[in-house]
């Protein structure tokens, strides 16, 4: 790793996110337009969610993370407190691993 | 300086102390991470520096993994910047969505700008569009950029003594800290479609493509958004 490379990164990087949040402005967007950047935002976040939920470096991430996020996900609808919901995904995943589940 | 920046900041505005509280969770969450990265970045024999620096100036977890791990493998530094940025380029779709969210004067946006991550694109946007969700989007980005720094210096003086976060489950915290953010924007059908076909698309397509692009192919998903009654 260089300086150089770190700069590149750092800059391009904050480029791309202010570039969304300029744009935002620049253009005023009809309302299907509008509607469709919020749906974007949700169709990136569920693919995050899916995506680092079951896969890991391409392939699938093994049992015991996808079953902490579906624990997770089970106390989250049951509306359990947020900070419970992070505890509980990352103990039942912590607590798989600890029995030998990979 | 930041936390408690931010903890003035949520008694000025509409941030609750429920807010404030997940966010820590969030940002606690994170500083496990990035004290994995620091220990990384140790063992990869990046320059302490340097590291802390990418923390600071990119603050993108992701793509820094990714960029260590491209030039540790041997690859050019070119590369791991091009493999880091093309990770990074969801954040043009996430900054159209959340627009003023970020702040509402250029000052504001081009700092809230720097902050724009995943959970906290979800965090504020869980908190609707008004007040309380441009305040929650400031604390919340503020935590998570301490916690995130404060990891890397911490993983790096600790080196190898950093256990394997994996050990802890953390790696199962942030989907599922995102699932809860989103289930209730998931209520409206429209949104449902559209996430159930952006998951499929991305988990097909994520043995065949580099990471990031599998995600932002995802957005094929909004195919399915339909058009609302008015625009019949």
């Amino acid at each position: 790793m260089t300086w150089t490379a770190v700069l590149a990164l750092a800059v391009g990087t904050y480029l791309v996110r202010l570039a969304g949040i300029l744009l935002r402005d620049k253009v005023t967007l009809p309302h299907r337009l509008a509607r469709l950047t919020g749906l974007g935002a949700t169709a990136l976040l569920v693919a995050l969610v899916a995506t680092a939920a079951l896969t890991e470096a391409g392939g699938f991430a093994g049992w015991a993370r996808p079953a902490g996020v579906l624990v997770g996900g089970v106390a989250a609808w049951l509306k359990v407190p947020f900070v419970l919901v992070v505890v509980l995904a990352a103990g039942t995943t912590a607590g798989l691993r600890a029995l030998g589940v990979a | 300086m930041f936390i408690l920046a931010a903890m003035c900041s949520a008694r000025r505005t509409a941030l609750g102390r429920g807010d404030l509280r997940d966010a820590l969770a969030l940002g606690a969450a994170i500083t496990v991470v990035g004290m994995s990265f620091g220990a990384l970045a140790a063992a990869a024999g990046v320059p302490p520096l340097l590291a802390v620096a990418m923390s600071v100036l990119v603050f993108a977890g992701g793509s820094q993994f990714l960029a260590v791990a491209v030039v540790a493998a041997g690859g050019a530094p070119v590369a791991a910047v091009a493999a880091g940025q093309l990770l990074n380029l969801r954040h043009l779709p996430f900054g159209l969505a959340i627009g003023d969210l970020a702040g509402r004067t250029l000052p504001a946006r081009l700092l809230g700008a720097h902050i724009l991550i995943d959970e906290n694109v979800a965090f504020a946007r869980a908190r609707g569009t008004g007040p309380r969700a441009r305040a929650a989007y400031r604390a919340c980005g503020a935590l998570l950029f301490v916690g995130w720094n404060a990891g890397t210096v911490v993983g790096l003086l600790a080196g190898s003594a950093v256990p394997d976060p994996a050990s802890f489950g953390v790696d199962a915290a942030f989907p599922a800290a995102l699932l809860a953010l989103l289930l209730p924007s998931l209520r409206a059908p429209d949104a449902r479609r559209v996430g159930l076909g952006a998951a499929v698309v991305a988990l097909a397509a994520t043995p065949f493509l580099p990471p990031g692009l599998p995600v932002l192919v995802a957005l094929l998903g909004l195919l399915l958004a339909g058009r609302t009654e008015a625009e019949r």
